[in-house]
């Protein structure tokens, strides 16, 4: 239990130096909301003023800092201008679609690269591997926006999916399974750009970790008992090989977060990606310092799974042996 | 007299390594294994007795090559189809690793490890299991069961992981278990005890036992039949007593003197040893490997290769010493 | 001063006083850490040009105390003198003199060579290190230490990959040496190899001690090894030395039962192996 506590300690910590610098850096940007309003002849200087003074704006940066924390305290998150109310339920809807989004492709790009990784290992230096080795590299080298924009252009040039938002118009009025098809249909471009990005990563290193295991004589050792090679690979080498691959699933998190919100930009999905990038345009700073700390959640709460997953895995990390290793 | 368990003729066997060049680890070894018997093979390493080992099960990595035939049950295990190579290995030949601090999976309890072995061979229900993988944790001498069951590798002392891994070698009684170096990395107060479970065990279930060993001392008074080899051949073989106390070959006179010169408590000014070292098997010479660092030999010996000669009933021995 | 350099010549080369190490058990996931002592006060003294055999079981604490006399590791109570100087008390610079006087060997050397290099180069590298001499009479003595350790100069361009095990140990041992050491500690160092390369090292470790008068610390599992090569042994057990005494002495007449009990799986092989006959 001690080090649950510990853990979550640490990311409680981390939270705040990430609230921290995000208020700083966004403080020290140029410009603010109200810059482009003062272009507009029609606003006067006082109203402008007077809108400062309502939302804050005027007063110093650390009493500013302080507010924040209150209102995030209450879960507003602080206040969104653009949108004239908090933060926070603003945030939540936006993040659950973000979250649908990535928590399907992880659990689907893990579901193929995992037993990909394991036949390209078994398999080593015959065709299979070749193959899968070719692809994977050939994923890992080409950029997401590129594999983005390629798949938009066939989705739309064949109407292959739907394209754009997360559900169609009169959504409401469709069937439980008219529904789940209208969603499925709009999520599986976004997801296909986040699997191409991923799967090629994560079979690379389920392949690199499981090719080791087999090498071990451990394993030699199990065959010398007539083990099924089957039996030998899923059973006896993957949960060995778990621990280095666990260890990549919280990067992976992170790189896949930071993935979604640019496919979702792309692809028009109602996710995080593109209020903050609407935020950002626009210097609503307290949405995008709370997006920014709403990822930073997301990314340790994967670094945090990762860790309980590799302790419920690793009997020698449950021992504290791992440094001994 | 019965027929032999295991027979193996003329194997030959090389690696290519990717450096380039060969690397012959035996050339035309010739051996029985008779039921019951336990037999041990001597040699340094370098010697080839563990690619033996490795060979006899089909477990060589694709890097090598090999060529002759190991016969067991009418059977040539070096052709045979994968699916019924993996029915004998570890239920008809067990094979006991050399050092069972790696030879365990570092995740799975010791319990399942060896339940493993079972699932493998035999159809039994998985609390029949259970209960067959706590009598062979009693029969190699453990009195904690129920902490061994569940434990796992990191949690045992090296004369535990030994008893483990000669579990799963029996769990299934094979006729045959190779043992290679079974105690080279334990302590010499655990080498006693070890041997005296493993001689215990074959004796009981008149399992065959080939014993692999660079430590002479270990066979005496164990082993019946005793084989020598020496860079990839096999160089003599008698009845372990005989061979013991009256070695044919130089090389094994000189090896036995190793590990008799010890006289407790003198400081030696000089121990008995074996000048030079194992020839390189990247560049094969001609004539008798031992010849260069042989105290006997002769002059034909470095360009005539020795043949086997018989010089008295049931003692093999390849030297050129006994040619005539 | 002056007293106490005339002490140091009569003084014995290393002398251990109380030396005492803790270690914290690695914190398991759900349990507390735990203070483990693996060296509790230990004194003993070794003269010029003697060997001192240290054996145990694994896990006794022999390893280490030659981490801790060899100041690989600070020890936390306790003197280490090495000919007069408390060596214990020194900070890492003012170490650096005493360094090379004590050199370690531990088992399985080519797990610490880098694979890349050629036997001149992992040989000559405490040289380089130290900065002593030209290029050129680092090579001559590099020459020199090889035909030492019995290696052929020839072979000074080979990699380490292409020896044997025991040709690795002879690198091990001439590179130790190449600083003129004068307390060579020895961990384990002949675990690993056959019993003909064991005996061929042995040898090699008395004639350099016979023609540099150096002085050995043997730590070892196997008794029989130490029992042919050392002067003296010291058996341990828990962190503690147990017995101490001439190697007669502790093979003839132990006193405590671990003594025994390794004496006697010992002995208990060479009766085995009497059974099994003489030899002509």
């Amino acid at each position: 239990m001690r080090f649950l506590l510990r853990r979550l300690l640490r990311a409680l910590l981390m939270l705040l130096g990430v609230s921290l610098l995000c208020f700083a850096f966004t403080q020290m940007a140029p410009g603010s909301f109200f810059d482009e309003m003062r272009l507009n002849p029609q606003i006067s200087p006082e109203t402008i003023a007077t809108l400062r003074a309502h939302y804050g704006l005027n007063r110093p940066v650390p009493i500013r800092y302080a507010h924040w924390m209150l209102s995030l305290a209450k879960g507003d998150f602080g206040y969104c201008i653009a949108y004239n109310s908090p933060v926070g339920p603003l945030l939540w809807t936006r993040a659950k679609n973000t979250l649908l989004l990535t928590a399907t492709a992880t659990i689907l790009t893990w579901l193929i690269a995992v037993p990909l990784g394991v036949w390209s290992a078994s398999s080593r230096r015959r065709l299979a591997d070749r193959f899968i080795g070719a692809s994977s590299s050939l994923m890992i080298s080409v950029p997401e926006i590129v594999v983005a924009v390629a798949l938009l252009a066939v989705a739309v040039r064949w109407r292959l999916v739907l394209v754009g938002g997360m559900v169609s118009l009169g959504f409401d009025d469709l069937s439980l399974w008219g529904k789940v098809r209208d969603l499925f249909l709009h999520m599986l471009l976004p997801i296909s750009i986040l699997l191409l990005g991923g799967i090629g990563v994560v079979e690379r290193h389920v392949r690199a970790s499981v090719s080791e295991i087999l090498d071990t004589p451990y394993m030699n050792a199990a065959r010398s008992l007539g083990i099924g090679r089957m039996r030998l690979l899923f059973r006896h080498a993957l949960p060995v090989a778990a621990n280095p691959v666990i260890s990549l699933f919280g990067f992976f998190l992170a790189g896949l977060l930071g993935a979604s919100l640019l496919v979702e930009v792309v692809t028009g999905w109602p996710g995080l990606g593109p209020l903050i990038l609407e935020a950002t345009l626009s210097r609503d700073l307290y949405v995008v310092i709370a997006a920014t700390m709403l990822s930073a959640i997301l990314m340790i709460a994967g670094n945090f799974l990762a860790d309980l997953l590799l302790i419920a895995s690793d009997p020698r990390i449950r021992d504290g042996e791992a440094h001994a290793q | 007299m019965p027929g032999p368990l295991l027979h193996v003729k003329d194997l030959r066997v090389r690696y290519l390594p990717e450096s380039g060049g060969k690397v012959q680890a035996l050339e035309g070894l010739n051996l029985e294994i008779l039921p019951g018997e336990v037999t041990g093979i001597l040699g340094e390493s370098g010697s080839g007795k563990s690619t033996l080992a490795s060979t006899l099960l089909r477990l060589l990595p694709a890097s090598a090559e090999c060529s002759g035939c190991v016969v067991f049950e009418g059977e040539d295990l070096l052709t045979a189809a994968e699916s019924k190579l993996r029915r004998i290995r570890g239920s008809k030949i067990a094979l006991i690793p050399q050092d069972p601090a790696v030879s365990l999976n570092p995740v799975t309890r010791v319990g399942e490890q060896i339940s493993e072995v079972l699932r493998a061979h035999l159809r039994l229900s998985r609390s029949e299991r259970k209960q067959r993988v706590r009598q062979l944790l009693v029969e190699v001498g453990f009195e904690d069961v129920d902490r061994i069951v569940d434990a796992y590798l990191h949690q045992l002392s090296g004369g535990q992981r030994q008893r483990v891994v000669i579990a799963q070698a029996i769990a299934c009684r094979p006729s045959l278990i190779i043992a290679d170096e079974p105690t080279s990395k334990l302590h010499s107060e655990l080498h006693c005890q070890i041997l005296a479970l493993l001689a215990n065990t074959v004796a009981q279930h008149d399992t065959a036992l080939l014993l692999i060993t660079h430590d002479p001392t270990i066979l005496a008074g164990f082993a019946d039949r005793l084989m020598v080899m020496y860079a990839g051949r096999l160089i003599e073989q008698g009845p372990a007593e005989s061979v013991m106390r009256r070695p044919l070959h130089p090389y094994t006179r000189a090896l036995i003197g190793l590990s008799h010169g010890h006289t407790s408590g003198n400081r030696a000014s000089h121990l008995p040893s074996i000048p030079g070292e194992m020839p390189n098997p990247l560049h094969v010479m001609p004539g008798c490997r031992f010849e260069p660092r042989c105290s006997e030999k002769m002059g034909v010996c470095a360009t005539t290769d020795p043949q086997t000669f018989s010089p008295e009933s049931s003692r093999l021995v390849s030297c050129l010493k006994y040619g005539n | 001063m002056a007293t106490e350099t005339i002490k140091a010549n009569h003084s014995p080369l290393l002398r251990v006083c109380g030396l005492t190490k803790h270690y914290w058990t690695s914190g398991r996931v759900w349990r507390k850490r735990t203070l483990f002592t693996a060296v509790d006060d230990i004194s003993f003294e070794l003269s010029h040009g003697k060997t001192l055999g240290l054996v145990g079981s694994s896990g006794c604490g022999k390893s280490s105390l030659a981490r801790c006399v060899t100041r690989l590791e600070g020890a936390d109570a306790g003197e280490i003198w090495l000919e007069g100087v408390d060596i214990a008390r020194l900070n890492s610079r003012e170490l650096l003199p005493y360094r090379s006087q004590i050199q370690m060997i531990f088992q399985d050397p080519a797990t610490a060579m880098n694979p890349r290099m050629t036997a001149a180069e992992i040989v000559q590298e405490p040289l380089l290190i130290q900065r002593r001499g030209t290029s050129a009479e680092r090579q001559a003595r590099t020459a020199e230490l090889m035909r030492e350790v019995g290696l052929s100069p020839d072979w000074m361009n080979r990699r380490i990959t292409e020896f044997s095990g025991g040709q690795r140990q002879r690198m091990a041992i001439a590179r130790a040496l190449s600083l003129q050491p004068k307390l060579l500690v020895l961990d384990e160092a002949f675990t690993g190899l056959d019993l003909s390369t064991q005996a061929q090292i042995a040898n090699l470790l008395l004639d350099l001690q016979a023609t540099h008068s150096l002085t050995y610390i043997l730590i070892s599992h196997d008794l029989s090894l130490v029992a042919r090569i050392a002067d003296e042994i010291a058996v341990m057990s828990a962190g503690k030395i147990i017995e101490l005494g001439p190697v007669r002495q502790i093979i003839s007449t132990p006193t405590h039962p671990v003594t025994q009990s390794l004496v006697t799986s010992h002995h208990g092989f060479r009766v085995q192996h009497a059974a099994a006959g003489g030899f002509a």
